[in-house]
């Protein structure tokens, strides 16, 4: 793991309607690592991710992403980093009106002068390399069952071979089998292209199974980072329930016998 | 980081190979593309390699690019390979390599005038369906006021009074803006061209009579339509696309019963108060236009509108409301339930239903005035 941090988030306050959400939060994603990113519902996951994105205005604090401080940037700057970072929304957020290849040619069309052939091919790379069909191309999101839809989410997420992926919970409303397939299919791309991955999850196998470092979101600060050790081991109540608890043990033996 | 290159070297007899070397990713792709598909049609060897070694980055566009001249040269029966694969980028060869990229071709695009006539065809079947559904919404509602009627305790009365203070008393004062304005520009322009006649006074007959029978209910209706009724459709269209009407089904609620006849009703009650509504105010505004513009006194044209306008001039207007209203309602509410899945499809099925009900609101009021002429009203 190299030690470069593509994102460095320091003392982050972001309030949202006069509830302080996060408060000094500090965090390093660092190249090519899978981040997995935890922390009760409503604890600020989604706030974080969507301030670091640009989603959110924040209070006070600084974000560097690609070592460029984002209050300094200007448009080109900003643009240039839009297009390294892919990002996957919870529920895929694919352009209803845009077939399922338009929706994967959308950032190469805005971003990159090639021609339409290699477009096409490209995109059609990607659907592949997510696991679908080359026929999928045609078809329009309403079509696609929610698994699908993920993956063209991720294809389109990945469509310019992004240095870091942002991922909103990637595996919540897939069955276990293709939650397990999704994960491994993340750490096929993240090992053949070498990105790093933000990855907001519930998901305790994706944790044991593919996350190098897990860092969790509580009172509005983190309060761990690190290795699965690491949080084992931790005394934090609230962590101690959820990496011990009834639901983590599946996790733990799927860890050891891996 | 410097552009990619595809490099020919060392021809040796039937051999060749050729030097990829820079970035070959995403931002170079266009300038590389030309590069490899010159190479595609240049080289005449019997064997080809590539050599990888020099490339300093390489993502999946410079990968594929790559796999697409082996691809080409293989297809062609010649024999090509890869030559100094570094080993972090053996994955994403082999991710590369093993897609098939077998798309099925588009279908192919139709002869234009078949094209616009097919879609004519379809617009006039639509038209058919669309009259199907209308009729369908109708007994749907019929059965569902049955079942409320042998049942009152399941009528959703604090919903329809909701409904009804959306669609009623909140458009009040917009009704009465438009309105008041309706009536003032009928009896001013009345009064601009009678007066060449000398008939100023006729202006009272005209705007009396224009607005009780005709201009308060369309103009009401008309926003209606534009306000309400693409609300309806909107509402139900979002809740639609959100499963909550096939929530409310598998729990055993009838969605006519629970969305759609509290919505529908509230607009056969709103629609003939705003008329009345509409329509004083339009006559006021046309009688403050008479005074002020046309020198016509107030108790003028009060004694000269009682002459001219009847108790069925009056009656006319008010019955053809609440008909209305159930057409715009019913509208609103079929478009709201055909809503797909997709955003695009909400934004059309709304503007259909405000053109759908406008248009059939003026059709029904054209009805109306013949029926109310052959039995002599």
């Amino acid at each position: 793991m190299a030690d470069e941090s593509i994102i460095e988030v320091r003392d982050l306050v972001v309030e949202l309607k006069g509830n302080r959400i996060l408060n000094g939060v500090t965090l390093d994603v660092y190249r090519g690592e899978i981040l997995g990113f935890v922390g009760a519902s409503g604890a600020g996951k989604s706030v974080l991710t969507r301030t670091i994105l640009g989603l959110l205005p924040k209070q006070e604090g600084r974000i560097d992403v690609f070592g460029v401080n984002l209050d300094e940037a200007g448009e080109m700057q900003r643009q240039e980093i839009e297009r390294r970072w892919g990002i996957l929304f919870q529920q895929g957020a694919l352009f209803s009106s845009l077939t399922v290849g338009e929706n994967v040619e959308f950032p190469i069309r805005e971003y990159l002068d090639i021609s339409d052939r290699l477009m096409t091919e490209i995109a059609i790379t990607k659907l592949e390399m997510v696991g679908l069909k080359p026929d999928v191309y045609r078809k329009y999101p309403s079509e696609l069952s929610g698994g699908m839809i993920k993956r063209v989410a991720l294809a389109r997420a990945l469509a310019l071979d992004p240095e870091i992926l942002f991922l909103d919970e990637p595996t919540s409303g897939l069955d276990p089998i293709s939650a397990g397939d999704f994960d491994q299919l993340i750490l096929t791309l993240q090992q053949t292209s070498s990105m790093a991955v933000f990855m907001v999850t519930h998901d305790l196998d994706s944790l044991h199974t593919i996350c190098d470092r897990i860092a969790v979101l509580g009172d509005g600060k983190i309060i761990e980072a690190g290795t699965m050790d690491r949080m084992l081991a931790s005394q934090h109540p609230w962590m101690r329930a959820y990496f011990h608890g009834v639901r983590a043990r599946t996790g733990l033996l799927a860890a050891a016998r891996s | 980081m410097t552009a990619g290159v595809l490099l020919s070297s060392e021809m040796r007899g039937d051999r060749i190979e050729l030097n990829a070397a820079g970035s070959w990713t995403a931002e170079y792709a266009g300038a590389i593309e030309p590069q490899v598909e010159a190479a595609t049609r240049t080289v005449t060897a019997r064997n080809i390699a590539i050599n990888i070694t020099r490339i300093d980055y390489l993502d999946t566009y410079g990968a594929w690019l790559i796999e697409r001249a082996l691809r080409n040269w293989t297809t062609q029966g010649r024999d090509a390979r890869l030559v100094g694969l570094r080993e972090d980028y053996r994955g994403l060869f082999e991710k590369v390599h093993a897609g098939t990229q077998t798309l099925s071709p588009a279908p192919p695009r139709r002869n234009s005038i078949i094209a616009t006539l097919e879609s004519v065809g379809m617009t006039m079947a639509g038209v058919g369906g669309d009259l199907v559904l209308l009729a369908q919404m109708i007994g749907s509602l019929m059965i569902a006021i049955k079942r409320v009627m042998l049942r009152p305790t399941t009528f959703r009365f604090t919903s329809m009074v909701h409904q009804l203070e959306r669609v009623g008393w909140r458009a009040v004062p917009i009704v009465l803006l438009i309105t008041v304005l309706i009536g003032a520009i009928l009896a001013q322009q009345g009064i601009f061209h009678f007066r060449k006649f000398g008939a100023d006074i006729y202006v009272i007959d005209m705007v009396g009579v224009l607005v009780l029978r005709e201009i308060g209910v369309l103009i009401v209706c008309i926003m209606v339509a534009g306000r309400s009724g693409s609300s309806y459709t909107a509402e139900l269209g979002a809740m639609r696309m959100r499963e909550e009407v096939d929530a409310l089904r598998t729990m055993g609620f009838d969605p006519i019963e629970v969305l759609i006849l509290p919505r529908i009703l509230a607009l056969v009650i709103a629609v003939p108060i705003l008329t009345f509504l509409g329509s004083m105010a339009a006559l006021y505004g046309g009688g403050l236009v008479s005074w002020l513009y046309g020198g016509i006194q107030p108790e003028v044209f009060l004694t000269r509108l009682r002459e001219a306008v009847t108790t069925t001039t009056f009656e006319v207007g008010m019955i053809k409301a609440p008909f209305m209203a159930l057409v715009i309602g019913v509208v609103a509410c079929v478009e709201g339930l055909q809503v797909q899945g997709s955003a695009e499809s909400l934004g059309e099925k709304t503007t259909n239903s405000v053109v759908k009900s406008i248009f059939l609101v003026i059709v029904l009021d054209g009805v109306f005035a013949m029926f109310f002429a052959s039995i002599g009203m």
